[in-house]
């Protein structure tokens, strides 16, 4: 079974403590994300997990086997970096066989693996490139190439889409997903964008200023937020939250409502309101409403043919199956 | 794990660069400490004993040290404005767009590599010479009578043929520094409505700030210790001792070591006040 | 700016350029040219040296009245033999300093380039002492050793900011890939600091080639570079004008050729990476 197990991990920099004491279990054949926002020690717990970090406390456990003292090197994992690290001075071929050259496999075999490597990431015809011959979605490719041909325990991917354009990065998503059907390794997947995290994810790891916030599959955390912070992270547009005393009336410090469970009317509802900016996206329309009950606006989701004008009056009813309701420590109530 | 390992590799990794300029500047420098506290002539009876602060008074109260003073200024200061301010120009003259710029580039780069004895000695003889001359011949040919170069305009001759040589490193050096700025915040500038002398006064020139500290500081302590083209030109005569040539001429040619080291441990010092605003400049580039 | 500029404008620009360019090099051009012609016609009026008769005999002479070559190969000798030893000592320092930096790592950086100020002149006695007493005055040497430490400052700034911009993540990279310490270097850093290390090596043999106090105060007839070797062209020799011409471009030309390759590292090794 090849799992991976944090137990009690925790790591500082000098005294300040980065991740405090956390437990962490990742199955066999499990795409995971780590997300959160920047400095919330999502790659850090990756480079930890890596060996790239010692860590300050705990275990890093890999198929139950203590690995904490283990060398990255040996650890068998791959990793592919934001950065992508493609070695400059040696050709697309030579930056892929680099790992099977360093454990040592004889000439054939590197040529077999990274041959099958390069006709999967469509890279054939670039074998003989250097990476700066190479655009950033074809060194992206590289760098899984030189991941995969190790076949590794895991693969650990740090942001490795943040460099590419968002058509680019649309694909890559789906070519890394592809790859991890086709594998079934396991893969933990570090980013700060939460439409990545819902859209590859098995299972989603939100981090706080390293400290796990929620762990759970997608739509899990979409459904029901642990706390405020996961419901404002997960979903898009974000969820609105609301205090006071319409909060108030269902029991609640806040309660949160997503912009796809309120129905928007000109005649009636729940909510009196002004349209402000509306944002087309040709499918839905997002609407700004600016309600005198609430101090933010509130963004409801239309259809997209819908078409109402700065300014003009309607009239809100909320979902009640879909609303969320948290104490005043942002826990969710049930 | 390993980073208390790799901390004691690297030290042990740096033991030799270390050492070997430590030794470098502890030893000569004591022994120049301790020269300068002593009367010692190695031609005319050797060591002669503990002088206390003798030859630190000497050296300043003799009459060729302010001379030296002002000459040193002269040049330092001369040499520095023409290189800087030509060099400016320069800089904004190779930026424009124009046929053959790299090789323009390179033609004006190449006095920077010339050996100083030998820019000393071409310029000296082959065109400051009085009569033989290529100043001289073209003087004639306007019907003037030439200038004795070294003899008579001493000074200006030995700023010219210095800043000659340094006029190639300012460029280079605020080339360097005008084509990294950034041609947006030109553009930016142009549609604020600044015009060029604007845009050269309000963007260039501050975006310029730094490189021109760096080269003033730069040049300041290479300028200091000059050495080779007063050597092979006037050998320090018609006004050109320097504190650097005085010191050397203590040493070496009168053989009053005492007296030289007094002259080396001031030289030590000006340069030292030099070199705290340099590194203070270049270490701020050490955390960027 | 990407912005057409006239045609008549660029044209300005190319002969105030070009005008200002020939005049700067306008010197060493002259050289040249004197050094092809005879002792008689190198002095007479510029116009005659132009339309005189070229010839080669100076550079023939100079080898022949003064053994120029020995002197060539004491320059090259110390100059690169300054340069690689002074690369040996380098590189591991730089390399420790840029991978494992630690908190002195920045005042050992800037004490050594305060080494680099010391005025020369305020320590030739102790080293013409020292040399005397050791039996290198006179010596290459001495020569080597004295030149490879005024530039070791040098040499560790610039491999050090050249060290320091191969990214982190690779050599993370390599470690995941199953290099250990020894694979990493060689097959990662080695040929990544390789250019560095090159251009590095070119412009301490400049610096080296041209340095003018301590080869002229500690060499005489037997260990003289260049420089030294010209300098005794002060004397009445200087008089000889093709000669002089033609031992300065030899002296100058090799040097030059590799100055123009090095113009970028130039900068930055002159400004110890404070301009680049």
């Amino acid at each position: 079974m090849k799992q991976i197990q944090l137990r009690q991990v925790s790591k500082s920099f000098g005294d300040v403590e980065v991740i405090p004491p956390l437990d962490l279990e990742i199955e066999d054949g499990e795409f995971v994300v780590f997300v959160g926002p920047s400095g919330c020690g999502k790659s850090t717990l990756l480079r930890l997990i890596a060996g790239l970090e010692d860590v300050t406390s705990g275990q890093v456990l890999i198929d139950g086997a203590d690995a904490t003292a283990i060398p990255p090197a040996r650890r068998g994992l791959a990793m592919v970096f934001q950065s992508y690290a493609l070695y400059p001075h040696m050709s697309v071929r030579r930056n892929i066989a680099f790992p099977l050259r360093m454990a040592g496999l004889d000439r054939a075999e590197q040529e077999r693996r990274v041959d099958e490597a390069a006709k999967v990431l469509n890279l054939t015809e670039y074998l003989d490139r250097r990476p700066g011959q190479l655009s950033g979605g074809q060194r992206q490719r590289v760098a899984i190439g030189r991941a995969i041909v190790r076949e590794p325990t895991a693969f650990l991917f740090d942001e490795p889409l943040s460099n590419l354009d968002a058509a680019l990065r649309v694909g890559m998503r789906l070519e890394i997903s592809e790859l991890h059907k086709r594998l079934s390794t396991t893969m933990i997947y570090v980013t700060h964008d939460q439409v990545e995290a819902m859209t590859m994810a098995d299972k989603i790891v939100v981090l706080q200023h390293g400290v796990i916030e929620q762990v759970g599959s997608p739509m899990e955390l979409y459904r029901a937020p642990r706390n405020t912070f996961v419901a404002g992270f997960i979903g898009s547009p974000r969820m609105n939250l609301l205090e006071g005393a319409e909060a108030a009336r269902h029991k609640a410090h806040t309660i949160g409502i997503r912009p796809e469970h309120i129905a928007i009317s000109t005649r009636k509802g729940d909510w009196q309101g002004v349209v402000g900016v509306s944002e087309h996206l040709g499918s839905d329309t997002f609407f700004h409403i600016n309600c005198p009950d609430f101090a933010a606006p509130l963004t409801v989701r239309a259809d997209g043919e819908l078409d109402l004008s700065y300014g003009s009056t309607v009239f809100l009813t909320p979902d009640l199956l879909h609303l969320h309701r948290f104490d005043d420590n942002g826990l969710r109530l049930t | 794990m390993a980073t208390q390992h790799s901390q004691s590799v690297a030290r042990m990794m740096m033991a030799p660069a270390v050492i070997l300029l430590l030794g470098w500047m502890l030893v000569p420098l004591t022994m120049t400490l301790f020269f300068s506290f002593k009367k010692y002539l190695p031609l005319r009876g050797g060591d002669l004993g503990w002088v206390g602060f003798e030859n630190y008074v000497r050296f300043v109260s003799s009459s060729s040290f302010w001379p030296a003073v002002a000459t040193t200024l002269i040049i330092v200061g001369g040499v520095l404005a023409i290189t800087v301010l030509l060099g400016i120009a320069l800089a904004l003259l190779l930026d424009q767009p124009m046929w053959g710029q790299g090789v323009v580039r390179i033609l004006v780069i190449a006095p920077f590599f010339v050996m100083p004895t030998v820019s000393g000695l071409v310029w000296k003889n082959m065109f400051m010479d009085p009569v033989n001359g290529f100043f001289a011949h073209l003087w004639r040919f306007f019907g003037a009578e030439p200038i004795q170069w070294l003899s008579q305009a001493s000074m200006p001759s030995l700023v010219m043929i210095v800043s000659w040589q340094w006029l190639p490193f300012a460029t280079l050096i605020l080339l360097t520094a005008i084509q990294s700025l950034d041609t947006e915040q030109l553009e930016a500038a142009e549609m604020d409505g600044a015009r060029p002398l604007g845009r050269f006064w309000f963007i260039i020139l501050p975006h310029l700030a730094r490189a021109i500290t760096v080269v003033i500081l730069i040049q300041t302590i290479f300028l200091l210790s000059i050495f080779a083209e007063i050597f092979v030109t006037t050998a320090g005569a018609f006004g050109t001792k320097t504190l650097t040539y005085l010191i050397f001429q203590r040493v070496l040619e009168s053989q009053n070591v005492g007296l030289g080291s007094a002259g080396g441990v001031y030289a030590i010092i000006l340069a030292n006040i030099v070199a705290v605003f340099l590194l203070r400049v270049v270490g701020k580039n050490l955390d960027a | 700016m990407a912005r057409a500029t006239t045609i008549r404008q660029k044209t300005i620009t190319t002969i105030i350029a070009w005008t200002v360019a020939m005049v700067i090099v306008f010197p060493i051009l002259w050289i040249v040219v004197l050094s092809f012609k005879s002792e008689g016609d190198a002095i007479s009026t510029p116009m005659k040296v132009l339309t005189s008769a070229w010839t080669f005999e100076s550079y023939a002479v100079v080898q022949d009245r003064s053994d120029y070559f020995k002197h060539f190969f004491n320059s090259v000798i110390v100059a690169v033999g300054s340069t690689l030893l002074g690369i040996l000592v380098a590189v591991p320092a730089a390399w420790s300093m840029a991978f494992v930096p630690s908190q002195r790592t920045r005042g050992i950086l800037m004490w050594m380039l305060s080494t680099k100020m010391l005025p020369a002149v305020g320590v030739l006695y102790p080293i013409y002492l020292l040399f005397i007493e050791l039996g290198l005055l006179d010596s290459r040497t001495g020569l080597v050793i004295v030149l490879m430490l005024i530039n070791l400052p040098i040499i560790v700034w610039m491999l050090y900011t050249y060290f320091r911009e191969i990214p982190a993540e690779i050599l993370e990279a390599a470690r995941m890939d199953g290099a250990g310490m020894r694979a990493e270097l060689l097959y990662v850093l080695t040929p990544m600091a390789i250019p560095g290390i090159a251009s590095t090596m070119l412009l301490n043999i400049i610096l080296a080639w041209n340095e003018a106090f301590w080869t002229l105060n500690l060499t005489a007839a037997r260990a003289a570079p260049l420089t030294a070797f010209i300098a005794s062209y002060s004397s009445p020799e200087g008089l000889f004008y093709a000669k002089l011409s033609a031992a300065s471009v030899m002296a100058i030309a090799p040097i030059l050729v590799m100055g123009w390759f090095s113009q970028k590292q130039l900068v930055r090794g002159l400004t110890f990476g404070a301009v680049k």
